[in-house]
């Protein structure tokens, strides 16, 4: 998991996924690139948020699951037994559609991982916040008060904390379940921005509901339908001009 | 949602059918002032053309309002904004009939150097292009709109065989020059309508295939 140099982030393989009988994910073939943001659509229920789960293994804390293919992250499969879970989800972290923090001050939430890690250094803790917090856009606002409770912060700013949570212990891919869903307009437009500025670091994979998130946000996006992928382009083809009548259909507003 | 993003588009659409016919009809007007020397028609047309302006900003109108309220993708993405391409080359050309029944205006009570001959048959051709594009424009036909594209040749065609005959006529008389300049401009405005109908035939075939036509 240490080669980082290929342009190439997750290659998955032939992925179908059951939950017991029920068939969510079907022959998915699709490849997430480094630096770009993937947008992930589809109706509900269409297994967007099963493949995003997928690619952390998170999938796996539901029972019953099974699944076969690859899903080579680097070049490493991760369904592979020698494949550490945990080291996993360390690489790749993880952002929820209602902001999750701890309840504990807004420096335990962003330090928790990296001292799990067990890094012990004040001076390297002190920085870690700082650099998490800054690149979450979230430093000016909590800089002087970071012992307060994380939940007298407001949603958007919790949900800001989330990702400099996730951030902290160092991770080179992002994925959001929807992390803007539960968000006013204006802490929706520091998130987007924060997505884009992230960019540059780290590859992000986002399910969203908003066809105008996509569109702001995304490289490329992949339409889901019924567990099928259907359509997987950049996402300027994807919202001008698709190939597929059901990724049209559901972008303009047609579908069911 | 969907219901009033179609019912918008199809109000737009409405609105342009209603302007390019009455440009086709103005077309004629337009040639017909000229070649009957019809100075009350001529000024009709030169009157009339606020309306098309009219026509311009109101379209231009509903499709900025669409865009804004629906956030048109796909398909309607590329039908609003064709739109807002075709109306502005619908304008150029009534503003093109303006332009000539002002000349015809200027030559009003003079005897034409020679009979008008190609100078009508040349906006004939000019006119079915018109309203091929817009039966393409409607029925969102490709195949017309490219037949439309290469008629601008057969237009191009009678301009340069205008523009040689008028050569040939200011080298035998130089006093008529002044008028030889006047029919040399209306052979180039309606040159520059084909064009502008060529390219809305060309924004039919993105609304329809996402890709710009190159004739």
């Amino acid at each position: 998991m240490t080669n980082y140099e290929n342009k190439v982030v997750y290659d998955v393989r032939d992925l179908n996924l059951w939950y017991g009988n029920d068939q969510a994910l079907k022959n998915i073939n699709l490849k997430i690139n480094k630096n770009e943001v993937t947008a992930i659509i589809g109706p509900s229920g269409c297994g967007k948020s099963t493949f995003i789960k997928t690619l952390n293994r998170m999938i796996e804390n539901i029972p019953s699951v099974r699944t076969t293919g690859q899903i080579l992250y680097h070049g490493l499969n991760i369904f592979d037994k020698s494949i550490k879970v945990e080291e996993l989800r360390t690489r790749v972290g993880m952002v929820f559609q209602k902001p999750n923090p701890f309840p504990k001050s807004i420096y335990e939430n962003v330090l928790y991982g990296p001292k799990i890690h067990g890094i012990k250094d004040k001076n390297v803790l002190q920085e870690v916040l700082e650099t998490s917090l800054k690149s979450a856009a979230l430093w000016d606002e909590v800089k002087d008060r970071l012992h307060d409770n994380a939940y007298g912060l407001s949603g958007g700013q919790q949900q800001r904390l989330c990702i400099a949570r996730c951030l902290a212990v160092q991770p080179d891919v992002i994925l959001m379940d929807e992390p803007t869903s539960a968000l006013d307009p204006i802490a929706t437009a520091k998130i987007e921005e924060l997505i884009d500025s992230l960019k540059s670091d780290y590859s992000i994979s986002i399910v969203t509901h908003s066809m105008q998130q996509a569109g702001r946000i995304s490289d490329k996006t992949a339409f889901f339908l019924m567990g099928d992928l259907i359509e997987f382009d950049q996402t300027e083809v994807i919202f001008s001009n698709p190939r597929d009548k059901r990724t049209e259909d559901y972008i303009t507003g047609r579908f069911g | 949602m969907r219901a009033s993003l179609d019912n918008d588009l199809r109000a737009i659409h409405v609105d342009i059918i209603k302007m390019g016919t009455l440009i086709e009809k103005t077309i004629e007007e337009t040639i017909r002032a000229l070649v009957e020397q019809d100075v009350a028609l001529a000024k009709k047309i030169r009157e009339g053309d606020d309306r098309f302006d009219e026509m311009e900003v109101e379209i231009e109108k509903k499709c900025f309002s669409l865009i804004a309220r629906q956030q048109p993708v796909a398909t309607d993405l590329r039908i609003v904004t064709s739109i807002m391409k075709i109306v502005t080359d619908l304008e150029r050309i009534a503003d093109h009939c303006q332009d000539i029944s002002k000349l015809t205006l200027d030559l009003a009570g003079k005897a034409y150097v020679k009979p008008l001959v190609d100078i009508p048959k040349m906006a004939k051709e000019v006119r079915t292009m018109v309203r091929m594009t817009i039966d393409a424009y409607i029925d969102l036909d490709v195949e017309k709109s490219k037949q439309v594209c290469s008629n601008d040749d057969i237009v191009d065609q009678y301009y340069h065989t205008i523009v040689g005959d008028l050569e040939i006529i200011m080298k035998e008389k130089p006093d008529d020059i002044k008028q030889c300049v006047d029919f040399l401009l209306i052979a180039k405005y309606l040159e520059r309508m084909a064009d502008h109908t060529t390219n809305i035939a060309e924004w039919v075939i993105y609304s329809v295939e996402g890709k710009r036509y190159n004739n």
